[in-house]
């Protein structure tokens, strides 16, 4: 093995000028990529994309509710918004955004040339977009979802709610569900298989672990609002009675395999998070990870429980108080695993020397916001106080301090964390710093108050309230906050465009950061390394540029040598594919052929199989026929 | 520097840990299972949790159609010898799917076609079984919209005959591909993904089976009886049957 002779790591990196020449990207390059960073990078502009939807929403939301007895908007749009607003930011920004980060830099921590299946991933990220119109469709037609995100039977029942709303949110979360699980397979096996000689599990950086329990989590919970979902699909489309109760269904039955997902969900949405903080706190503290196996161990404690929890969305149904008990207690055995991250992240805070850059700061924002979204969600694992809280808005007030607290100001993080990576050039600082803290601000004077409010009694989901009942001080602010939070929003945007065209252009390894991401260029060739990385530790590029044992030196020289424009030209890049699109499409029509009346033509009882459905079919076929005879341009890639 | 090529070789010592990929080239540290192949048993463990629910569902409603008293109920309608003999046609199957796996890794291709032949007509075989149930049951009062039972039968037993019959259809293609000379014995993988697959619809078959038809005939057997002595008639109901 040549390798053998060579140091901790050798990842020749090409000099930025040079990849030019290997670089298309026209429409239609596009539109047929299978390469991770491209997949990646269309996962987070579409994502963004959809966050703007999602705010948009959440924008109208709260100017209706500035003050009391507002007329704006009625009471079926302002159903229509919470619900799509919610659906929107879940399955549609915030997932998708952790995909994003899972596609372009997991490949890159583990010295992969791409993920384990680059066409599969390619149709993920196509069904995502197909997922995502088709819930937004729904809007044009005059009837969005309407019943909450987490759609409640009998919410959804064909007599209450008899427009194809509820049709439309059922077929766009199955195509959502489907999109995620393939992408779960596939970084799966990726992490399992391909990872650079030498990297051991226990030397992967704790992102790729993030990425790893995530995944898992998403192939074993999403089966279940599968079912659910076919059990509402039948319901309203053949007449079943899963949840009818006169025929002896049971509309709890649909809580309890929409929260044995549900809660595991959440864990989809924060694990990933821990995983970025958990690479940007060493960065800018300087200082390996305290407690790093620790750390992987409370990721898989939180995964493993996390399947244990469900009920406690459920106390005041009246499960008894044996279940709500033990709900409850195994509830609380989350925060352990929790704590010890958190304590994990300051350990390394405290005893390093802290660079206060913007991704940091987020990452800090992220660390006390989620903890006070963690606190409150220890107070409902509390029966007895749970019932007063249940649904009003000190329930609102906590997960947005978990969601957008934790899962939003991270991801933010990671993207001016990263940033340089993907594009070459660096985030503004001052603005990253003003955009900080209007987040931060906007953030607190939006959800603080909500507590304040749902104390005083304020419902969730209602469109309105009285002048008599006192909230109008701190709904006012509360809608205010908002706005400012809104404008951080935009400005985050016009950082981001503004980088893009004039930010300052940066080397491999601009932070000094100690994972294998930093050991290509900045853009990564498509290639992504000439020659395949050796990993002899947890955090390479400091083992090899600040030595970590005795028999090291305390500096080696950097491996960065510029190659020439030929660099790469060995390694064998699949070829690009159309099938995924085709596929996804098929897939698109398909569903859609359910929800709009159109030619029948075959009945099977109350289901009327469209002309359009059929043709969605007749595509998707098509479509993994065609993939499965084209050639990949590598053996063994899928 | 020492050190670093020290603990390098320290992680190629653990055995399959590099160099053994099957196509990579590249010695990346892996569980030495093939990505196809890990990606397979993923997606089973993930189907594990589908038919769990399918399952779970099933076992709850299963005493409410009775309660609700309106029928059919389960134990007026459930043939077990019918059943039994399908259960044992697609148990077969998993057995020529083994012999066509087997031969094929031989490089005896002529006989790894005519068990995965055998092994599509009988995966076809129990279909056809299935369809002449439904009809049957259909015939004798149960629909999907009838009662709970018919709901949470017809869609638990639906979903394994859509597995079922996605997997004759991957057996034919596969069949087709040979036909053409595409499996060979070096890409015998191809063949044991699908068999992975095969084998495992086969023992859901088997779990369905226990639950749905011979618990309830158990329980009708020991009508009047207590709670606990179930599991006891169950024991006999399986005793007599083999
Ligand atoms: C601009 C920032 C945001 C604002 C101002 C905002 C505001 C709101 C408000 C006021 C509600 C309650 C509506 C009601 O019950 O009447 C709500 C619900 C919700 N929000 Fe947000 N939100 C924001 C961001 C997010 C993010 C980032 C996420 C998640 C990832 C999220 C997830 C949800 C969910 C799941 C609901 C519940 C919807 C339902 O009741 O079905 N929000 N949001
Ligand atoms: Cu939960």
């Amino acid at each position: 093995m040549a390798s053998v002779a060579q140091p901790g790591l050798s990842a020749p990196t090409v000099s930025g000028a040079h990849t030019g020449t290997k670089k298309r990207s026209g429409l239609l390059d596009w539109i047929t990529t299978v390469d991770h960073k491209k997949i990646g990078i269309m996962y987070g502009v579409t994502a963004i994309f959809f966050l703007m939807v999602g705010g948009l929403e959440a924008l109208l939301i709260r100017t209706q509710l500035i003050t009391s007895g507002n007329g704006l908007i009625n009471e079926k749009t302002y159903n229509e918004l919470f619900t799509m607003h919610g659906t929107t930011m879940i399955f549609l920004a915030v997932m998708p955004l952790t995909v994003a980060f899972w596609n372009y830099i997991m490949p890159l921590q583990i010295g992969a040339r791409d993920v384990a299946m680059p066409r599969l991933n390619a149709f993920s990220y196509w069904l995502f977009v197909m997922a995502g119109l088709t819930l937004n469709i729904s809007w044009f037609v005059g009837h969005a979802p309407n019943q909450g995100w987490y759609a409640y039977a009998p919410l959804t029942d064909l007599a209450w709610n008899p427009t194809r709303a509820v049709d439309f949110w059922i077929v766009g979360l199955t195509i959502s569900g489907i999109s995620s699980m393939l992408g779960a397979f596939n970084f799966i096996v990726t992490i399992l298989n391909m990872r650079a000689p030498g990297m051991t599990l226990m030397r992967m950086p704790v992102f790729t672990w993030t990425t790893l329990i995530t995944s898992i989590l998403l192939i074993m919970a999403f089966p279940a609002i599968t079912v659910a979902i076919i059990f509402l699909m039948f319901d309203r489309w053949l007449g079943t009675n899963f949840y009818a109760v006169a025929a002896g269904g049971d509309p709890l039955l649909w809580q309890h395999l929409f929260w044995i997902f549900g809660h595991p969900e959440v864990y989809i949405m924060i694990l990933p998070v821990f995983g970025i903080v958990s690479e940007i706190v060493p960065t800018f503290s300087r200082k390996p990870l305290f407690g790093y196996s620790i750390m992987v161990y409370a990721t898989c404690a939180i995964a493993f429980l996390g399947f244990g929890v469900w009920a406690h969305h459920m106390f005041t149904t009246g499960m008894g108080p044996t279940a709500n008990a033990v709900f409850g207690a195994t509830t609380m055995t989350i925060a352990i695993p929790t704590g010890v991250k958190i304590f994990n992240w300051l350990g390394t805070i405290a005893l390093g020397q802290v660079r206060f850059t913007t991704p940091m700061m987020f990452t800090i924002g992220m660390i006390s916001m989620f903890t006070i979204g963690g606190i409150s969600g220890v107070m409902h694992a509390t029966v007895p106080i749970d019932s007063h809280h249940n649904d009003s808005y000190f329930l609102i007030a906590h997960f947005h301090y978990v969601l957008f607290g934790g899962s939003m100001f991270g991801l933010i993080a990671g993207l001016y964390y990263w940033f340089p990576k993907i594009t070459g050039r660096m985030m503004d600082e001052k603005l990253g710093k003003i955009n900080f803290w209007m987040t931060f601000v906007g953030f607190n004077a939006t959800f603080f108050p909500m507590h304040f409010l749902g104390l005083e009694g304020m419902p969730r989901r209602y469109y309105t309230y009285g002048e008599g009942a006192g909230w109008n001080f701190w709904n006012a602010i509360v809608t205010f906050g908002a706005y400012i939070l809104g404008a951080a929003m935009l400005l985050l945007l016009f950082n981001v465009g503004q980088s893009l065209k004039s930010g300052k252009r940066v080397g491999a390894n601009p932070w000094d950061a100690p994972t294998l991401e930093w050991a290509t260029t900045s853009p990564p060739p498509e290639y992504n390394f000439a020659e395949q990385p050796i990993v002899a530790s947890r955090d390479p590029l400091w083992a090899e540029k600040y030595g970590h044992g005795d028999d090291i030196p305390a500096h080696i020289e950097s491996p960065e040598i510029v190659l020439g424009p030929n660099a790469g030209d060995d390694v064998h890049l699949p070829n690009p594919s159309f099938w995924p699109l085709v596929g996804a499409s098929g897939m698109f029509m398909m569903g859609l052929g359910f929800l709009f009346e159109n030619i029948t033509i075959f009945w099977l009882g109350p289901l009327a199989i469209s002309a359009l459905s059929i043709v969605g079919l007749i595509t998707l076929m098509w479509g993994i026929f065609g993939w499965a005879f084209e050639p990949t341009g590598v053996e063994g890639l899928h | 520097m020492a050190q670093a090529v020290e603990v390098q070789t320290g992680a190629a010592g653990h055995g399959h840990d590099d160099a053994h990929d099957a196509h990579g080239g590249h010695g990346h540290s892996g569980t030495g299972i093939e990505n196809r192949k890990l990606m397979m048993w993923l997606f089973l463990a993930s189907d594990c949790m589908f038919f769990g629910s399918l399952i779970a569902t099933y076992m709850i409603y299963r005493n409410r159609a009775v309660e609700i008293g309106v029928g059919p109920f389960p134990h007026e309608l459930i043939d077990i010898p019918f059943t039994s003999v399908s259960a044992a046609v697609l148990l077969m199957s998993s057995l020529t799917m083994v012999l066509s796996l087997g031969s094929l890794q031989k490089g005896n291709i002529r006989n790894s076609r005519i068990w995965l032949a055998a092994t599509a007509i009988l995966g076809t075989t129990f279909l056809g079984g299935q369809f002449f149930e439904f009809t049957e049951f259909h015939h004798e009062g149960l629909t999907l919209q009838g009662n709970i039972f018919g709901s949470t039968f017809f869609t638990l037993t639906g979903f394994h005959g859509v597995h079922v019959g996605l997997g004759v259809l991957w057996l034919v293609s596969l069949l087709f591909v040979s036909l053409r000379g595409g499996l060979k014995q070096e890409n015998a993988m191809t063949l044991e993904i699908a068999g992975l697959y095969w084998h495992f619809v086969d023992i859901v078959w088997i779990v369905i089976f226990t639950l749905v038809y011979l618990l309830p005939y158990a329980s009708a057997e020991g009508e009047g009886g207590e709670h606990a002595s179930r599991v006891h008639d169950l024991a006999h109901a399986v005793m007599r049957f083999f």
